[in-house]
């Protein structure tokens, strides 16, 4: 294999993924987020003084 | 059912890119003038191929909220724009990278690679715009309009109408100048 640009091919491959892993970061924050938001609504539906 | 059609299509995405990966990397030879380099562009157009598609949805999604005002277009508009602009940032940073060993500059203000910086940043702030605007259906009306203003950079991006034959990310220029598709290893229009 022809190793000439190895280096700037791995700098590329690197951004390539961290931009993917900095999304999929991102999705899984704010995904548990909103299940903690979730949490906290179906807490607050159940607590006993605000039953009808 | 919905769950196991996103893992099951996750599985055949995981499978497909071990096996796309084996190939550009153990399978393909390397490019004659570019060396390893090359490889970078299996990466690189199919990341504008997605991002273009994926703004395109945007664009239609944004259509249909702005036709029917519903809500659920707006939800669908802003997930594929920001899938959009992860593949944007990805074609672009790729890009530069690549054009550092080939044209022998990181960037430069290049009527296309322009047009591409403009199109990356119209997205990055349509997602901007969004975040600044907290009542929904005003927000979905807006950023529907804005994201339909912003597709107009696409085909000027895609079809080269700005700079056209002068512009450096022009196969057509090397070809006329080369009799390849792309210059050799060097600055600026070596062949």
């Amino acid at each position: 294999m022809d190793s000439r640009n190895f280096q700037f091919m791995f700098y590329g491959f690197t951004a390539a993924w961290l931009i993917v892993f900095v999304y999929i970061l991102t999705l899984v924050r704010r995904g548990n987020r909103i299940r903690a938001e979730l949490k906290r609504q179906e807490a607050l539906l159940e607590r006993p003084d605000l039953r009808s | 059912m919905r769950e196991k059609t996103a893992y099951a299509l996750a599985t055949l995405g995981a499978i497909v890119l071990v096996r796309n990966l084996y190939l550009i990397f153990m399978v393909m030879p390397d490019e004659a003038n570019q060396g390893m380099i090359y490889r970078l562009l299996y990466f690189h157009v199919p990341a504008w191929w997605t991002a273009f598609i994926a703004v395109a949805l945007s664009a239609i999604f944004s259509g249909l909220y702005l036709a029917k005002q519903n809500l659920r277009y707006d939800a669908m508009a802003v997930s594929v724009t920001e899938v959009a602009l992860v593949f944007l940032t990805m074609g672009i940073t790729l890009g530069s990278i690549w054009g550092r060993i080939i044209w022998g500059v990181w960037w430069v203000w290049d009527a296309r690679l322009t047009s591409a910086l403009i199109c990356v940043m119209l997205y990055a702030g349509y997602l901007m715009l969004r975040r600044s605007i907290e009542e929904p259906s005003q927000r979905a009306r807006i950023s529907a309009v804005f994201s339909l203003f912003a597709f107009i950079d696409v085909p000027i991006v895609w079809f080269r109408f700005v700079g056209g034959a002068h512009s450096i990310h022009n196969p057509w220029n090397c070809r006329r100048r080369c009799g390849t598709r792309c210059c050799g290893i060097g600055s600026g229009w070596r062949c």
